[in-house]
């Protein structure tokens, strides 16, 4: 299948975990279909499949069978090195623990995915900058991880994710560790950017407030689509490409 | 960015890294002085081994070598030392008498070699005067006096003033028994030398031997000793008749030690940094495994295993190159100031280095190119000891990785 109108295809996606004494279908046969600009919440109790089936659409894990289709290409028929490479330049990624590299300052964590994409200086901190506005940090840029509060450590992640221009975000549990003032603003921006430079996010959450603001509920129970649902239209330029 | 997030990443842990970079320093500081100790103790050796014992170089009759017998002397040996002192590019030269044979006291009798001198020639070429101890030096006027080491006057159990007998065989193979009466003890820093050299006049032994005026060796010191190939070159041409050799023929011990010196210290520094990649290796593979998570993101978001590989080397490599300039400037200076003090370990070394003709009093001394051979085997070493953690952080996988908590 390379349907180039949707942004990511999955087809009869299934992950089994042949590690313990009995094999786990962590995802089952899952068909999924993700425009650009959409605003989707993977969700479903514990142990569902959420981040396995938003690990292998990231291209972090291999499918026991099926196919991901990011942008018309099969993620399965690329070798390690070149979905690392893939990852880079399709793909940003914001985790539930930040994940920032704690020796660099804010901007220079945002520029980082830039240098390993060979960004001019120039555009780089054009970019930097640009993204530290958007996600209201442009007076913390030479601040460290500890010296940031978790939700700027989670603002500076959304930044970076979007700093090598992917196709699109892929958030796991991203208000997890953050109170409700600072996840409702957090959401915010991830929902501007969404809404006004139509960037696809796909999270996958427990979180209620996520769900809230999600434009499709996409519920998943023992690795399976179990409910696939939209709930607010897209705005007009988040059609497909 | 590789670099600048390496070198941040080494002051995560300050006193994990300020310990591995203090054990590379002080690793190669003491590299670097134990080097440049053994390299001033064989220099000393050879300064004294050249000064003190086989001068610059020597003639001999071609088959003296092989068989010290009495009659291969040198012919013409007169007129080949007067030449060879008035050549100006020798410092000094003296024409010696070397007979082997037994020497005996009342107590006891050992084997010896008696040295026919000329004695104020003598003193120019070796400066055996200096070296007396007790007593006085030979001269031209009274006959069958003999020198002898402190160490041999000891075996033989006697002193200043005793007679001992010198028997040896003269140039028709007839047995000779001559007493000598001890005028003078000398010391070196060579126990084996003092023991086995015994330093009568020439004049005295050529006469018992049937060989007066004669000599058996002619010993010289020249000026310059860069000039030493050629002088040997030219005496070998022009005197057929004898045998000259420099001190590298002479003594093949000395020259053996020295060059062989060399790979032993390269063998030593490899022992010293083959340790301290232990301890880097360690250092890194912890700083590695503490940071899963973070390569597992560094992977996640797109930073390839060439350049993972690169920045968690570069890590290694900074950690050794930062430390080693410090190693290095602290053995230059240490060498540089004990170089002019010299070490006096006399106190606690004198009698076992004398055994093996060393003295004990060293002036380190390291020549420049040294440290720049240190300097690069210690990048090599950074370089091997940076493998096997960044093979280690790119063997990762990314997801497993992430979910480490």
């Amino acid at each position: 299948m390379n349907d180039l109108s949707h942004v990511i295809v999955t087809e009869n996606l299934t992950k089994i975990y042949d590690e313990g004494a009995i094999p786990v279908k962590a995802v089952n046969n899952v068909n999924l279909k993700v425009d650009q600009g959409e605003f989707t919440a993977l969700v479903g109790p514990s142990g569902s499949g959420k981040t396995t089936l938003l690990n292998l659409i990231g291209g972090l894990d291999k499918p026991t069978s099926g196919n991901v289709w990011v942008d018309g290409k099969n993620l399965n028929t690329l070798k390690k090195n070149q979905l690392i490479d893939f990852r880079l330049h399709n793909i940003g990624f914001v985790f539930q623990a930040y994940n920032l590299i704690p020796v660099l300052t804010a901007r220079e964590n945002i520029e980082f995915v830039m240098l390993l994409q060979k960004a001019s200086k120039k555009e780089r901190s054009q970019r930097v900058l640009e993204l530290l506005k958007e996600v209201g940090l442009e007076d913390k840029m030479n601040n460290r991880p500890d010296e940031l509060s978790g939700g700027q450590q989670q603002r500076v992640a959304v930044a970076r994710a979007l700093a090598s221009k992917p196709k699109f975000v892929l958030a796991d549990e991203p208000t997890a560790n953050l109170d409700s003032k600072t996840a409702a603003n957090l959401l915010d921006i991830m929902g501007k950017l969404n809404h006004e430079e139509g960037i696809t996010f796909i999270f996958s959450t427990h979180d209620q407030r996520v769900i809230d603001r999600a434009h499709r509920v996409v519920t998943l129970v023992d690795g399976a689509i179990y409910k696939d649902e939209i709930t607010a239209a897209p705005s007009d330029h988040m059609k497909p490409v | 960015m590789l670099f600048q997030i390496a070198w941040k990443n080494i002051w995560r842990n300050k006193t994990r890294s300020l310990l591995v970079m203090g054990s590379v320093a002080i690793g190669l500081w003491v590299g670097a002085f134990m080097m440049a100790y053994a390299f001033g103790m064989i220099d000393q050796r050879l300064q004294d081994a050249v000064k003190n014992e086989i001068s610059h170089f020597q003639m001999h009759h071609p088959e003296f070598e092989r068989d010290n017998e009495v009659k291969y002397f040198l012919q013409e040996g007169s007129q080949m030392l007067r030449e060879i002192q008035a050549d100006d590019r020798v410092q000094a030269a003296t024409g010696r008498v070397v007979i082997n044979g037994m020497v005996s006291s009342a107590n006891s009798s050992t084997g010896g070699k008696f040295i026919g001198i000329m004695p104020e020639s003598e003193d120019a070429v070796t400066g055996l005067k200096d070296k007396l101890t007790q007593g006085n030096y030979l001269d031209n006027e009274t006959r069958n006096k003999v020198i002898i080491g402190e160490k041999l006057a000891d075996k033989l159990k006697v002193r200043l003033r005793s007679k001992i007998v010198l028997t040896f065989q003269d140039s028709t193979g007839n047995i000779l028994a001559g007493a000598f009466r001890i005028i003078g003890l000398y010391k070196t820093y060579n126990s084996l030398y003092d023991e086995t050299n015994i330093f009568v006049r020439g004049a005295d032994i050529g006469r018992l031997v049937n060989l007066p005026g004669e000599f058996h060796e002619i010993a010289a010191l020249v000026h310059e000793p860069e000039t030493l190939d050629t002088i040997v070159h030219e005496l070998n041409t022009k005197y057929p008749q004898a045998k000259t050799e420099d001190w590298k023929e002479i003594a093949p011990e000395i020259s053996l030690m020295i060059e062989s010196f060399d790979q032993y210290m390269v063998i030593f520094l490899i022992i010293i940094l083959l340790a301290l990649s232990f301890g880097i290796i360690n250092t890194m593979l912890m700083a590695v495994l503490e940071r899963v998570r973070e390569i597992g993101m560094l992977m996640a978001i797109g930073m390839n295993k060439i350049k993972l590989f690169v920045m968690i080397s570069l890590e290694t490599i900074c950690l050794v190159i930062a430390a080693a300039p410090i190693g290095m400037l602290l053995g230059y200076f240490t060498v540089q100031y004990l170089g002019e003090t010299g070490m006096d370990l006399s106190a606690v070394y004198d009698e076992g280095y004398a055994a093996y003709g060393f003295k004990s009093f060293i002036y380190p001394k390291l020549e420049d190119i040294y440290y720049i051979r240190i300097t690069i085997m210690v990048i090599v070493t950074a370089l091997l000891a940076s493998i096997y953690p960044a093979i280690t952080a790119i063997r990762l996988d990314p997801l497993k990785a992430i979910r480490k908590i």
